[in-house]
């Protein structure tokens, strides 16, 4: 009786469990399919290798946008990568240094800013000193939104490293910043990947950071000094505009950021299980 | 006089906190001969040890008390910069850690190339001479590039000896290197002891008081985070002073 009571119990949490996890996958999968079935059309050759038309003209397509976004995004991520991996370090291997309180609360202040922001902090930083919009304010603005994840997850990982190879390399005479440098670190590599691309795909999707920092340009160029296109900004203006054929376009825009954002993502859980 | 020997412990006291691991121990190691620590376990033997190259160092509820002279200065002034002092004193820990990232000869030549030795005949030929030294080297020299970590526990800790031979250290300290290894592991680590005692001081703990006896010089007792007895190893295994001593080898307590 009590045995069937508690079997019955087993059934419906299971149930319940199985309903639950229904609910967050579906929209996901409506969202990617939707994202799917209104780009795939956008995607064709001229999306990857044409500049955009004028408006209303039809035709054209991405390629400022997505050169742009590969070129800011890189140069965030590296700026990211010092200042976040350092401040991982620090955090991580010398837990009595008197920073690290001050570094732990900006890093969760950091981390719990909106987005539009760190794009203004950029603007105030690069833009105003330059006197223009440039790519590089935007790489700041998302630079800005990734350190605290990179910050996160090298701590993170960091700590799981065994204190015994710290100790292995200290006993060979080595300072303790090359055992941090060419021992440590690198056996953590595959965490602190995984950080570099969840922050990444993180910073990639952002577009309001970039309104008044990259601030767009119609115009192909690699110049990060110069204002510059990126795809999740175009996606803003284009979704905006009053126009059928940038609909389309930015629908593709869409379905372009999410593929790269999930590879983005794979490529963070491969480097985790190496 | 200070200086006689190649390392002395003055009144030496080692807190964790406010336990007391070690207390006030005063005990030579002379030069190039072996000492062996013994005593039960949680006597002091790790602590005391690893106070020798300042291992210490880096844990921040340690405090250590007392002199250890390396040559008659103190490793402890304040001049002195312990990175030095564990290049010239070395350790070899209870387990074995391989560097994980790395292969059988990165792991060996590390302690090297990490200070700049970039000759690749010189890395190749110090990694071979350690390895042979540590009774690796032939079951290892046809994997070279393979990871570390695909070595046997044994054979891990034999790397661990190897590599910390490969810097060359004037004075080697052992905390219980056999431990983990088959008697005839533990076997070639004896023979190399004997070779290495032309060149190398060292200090080894150890639980196993045949080891003690067979490969060591001087033999010092430690109980409680005392020393008890300090003296030529014969004479501590054959006419032990103090009566403590003679319980533990005989196996009465410990
Ligand atoms: N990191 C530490 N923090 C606090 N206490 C410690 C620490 N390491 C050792 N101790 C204490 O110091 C004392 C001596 O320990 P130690 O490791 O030196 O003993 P040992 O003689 O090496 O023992 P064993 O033969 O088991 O290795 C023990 O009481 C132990 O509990
Ligand atoms: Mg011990």
């Amino acid at each position: 009786m009590n045995l069937r009571r508690r079997y019955l119990r087993d059934r419906v949490m299971q149930g319940l469990v199985y309903l639950g996890t229904l609910a967050v996958l579906l929209p996901l999968f409506f969202i990617l399919y939707y994202v799917f079935v209104q780009g795939i059309g956008a995607l064709d050759l001229a999306f990857f290798t044409r500049p955009p038309a004028p408006p209303g003209e039809g035709g054209g397509g991405m390629l400022p946008a997505i050169v742009g976004s590969l070129v800011v995004d890189l140069i965030a991520l590296a700026l990211a990568a010092v200042f976040g991996v350092a401040a991982g370090v620090l955090l991580a291997e010398y837990p009595d240094h008197p920073l690290n309180p001050f570094l732990h609360l900006v890093s969760d202040v950091m981390a719990g800013l909106p987005a539009i922001l760190m794009g203004l902090v950029a603007f105030v930083l690069v833009v105003k000193p330059m006197g223009h919009f440039s790519g590089l304010s935007g790489a700041v603005a998302l630079a800005l939104i990734m350190v605290p994840i990179i910050t996160r997850a090298t701590e993170g990982v960091l700590k799981l490293i065994p204190w015994e190879i710290t100790e292995a390399g200290l006993a060979l005479g080595l300072p303790r910043w090359r055992v941090i440098l060419s021992l440590v670190l690198p056996a953590a590599r595959g965490g602190i990947l995984t950080g570099l691309m969840l922050a990444l795909a993180r910073g990639a999707g952002e577009a309001a950071p970039l309104l008044f920092t990259a601030f767009g340009n119609p115009f192909l160029t690699l110049n990060p000094l110069e204002p510059m296109d990126t795809l999740p900004l175009k996606l803003y203006v284009y979704a905006i505009s009053p126009y059928e054929d940038w609909h389309r376009q930015a629908w593709g825009a869409a379905l372009l950021l999410a593929a790269a954002i999930m590879v983005a993502n794979y490529l963070a859980r491969r480097a985790t299980r190496s | 006089m200070e200086g006689r020997y190649r390392m002395e412990t003055q009144r030496l006291s080692v807190y964790y906190g406010k336990h007391h691991g070690v207390r006030g121990v005063s005990l030579p190691v002379h030069d190039r001969k072996i000492t062996a620590l013994i005593g039960p376990s949680g006597c002091g033997k790790t602590t005391f040890l690893r106070a020798l190259n300042r291992m210490h160092d880096l844990n921040p509820i340690v405090r250590v008390e007392g002199r250890v002279l390396l040559d008659g200065e103190d490793v402890y002034a304040p001049e002195v910069d312990p990175v030095v002092v564990r290049r010239r004193v070395g350790m070899v820990f209870q387990r074995p850690t391989p560097f994980p990232t790395m292969s059988i000869f990165e792991n060996v030549v590390a302690g090297l190339r990490l200070v700049g030795v970039r000759d690749r005949k010189r890395l190749m030929e110090a990694a071979e001479r350690a390895l042979r030294m540590a009774a690796l080297w032939d079951e290892v020299k046809d994997r070279l590039h393979q990871p570390a970590v695909g070595l046997s526990g044994g054979q891990q800790q034999r790397l661990s000896i190897a590599r910390a031979l490969a810097v060359e250290p004037e004075v080697l300290l052992m905390d219980e290197p056999t431990s983990a290894l088959d008697p005839i592991s533990t076997q070639a680590i004896e023979d190399l002891l004997a070779t290495l005692k032309d060149e190398v001081t060292i200090v080894i703990v150890t639980h196993n008081m045949q080891q003690a006896a067979r490969v060591s010089d001087y033999t010092a007792f430690f109980l409680d985070g005392e020393l008890v007895e300090f003296d030529r190893t014969e004479k501590i295994f054959t006419n032990p002073k103090d009566p403590r001593t003679e319980a533990y080898i005989t196996g009465r307590f410990g």
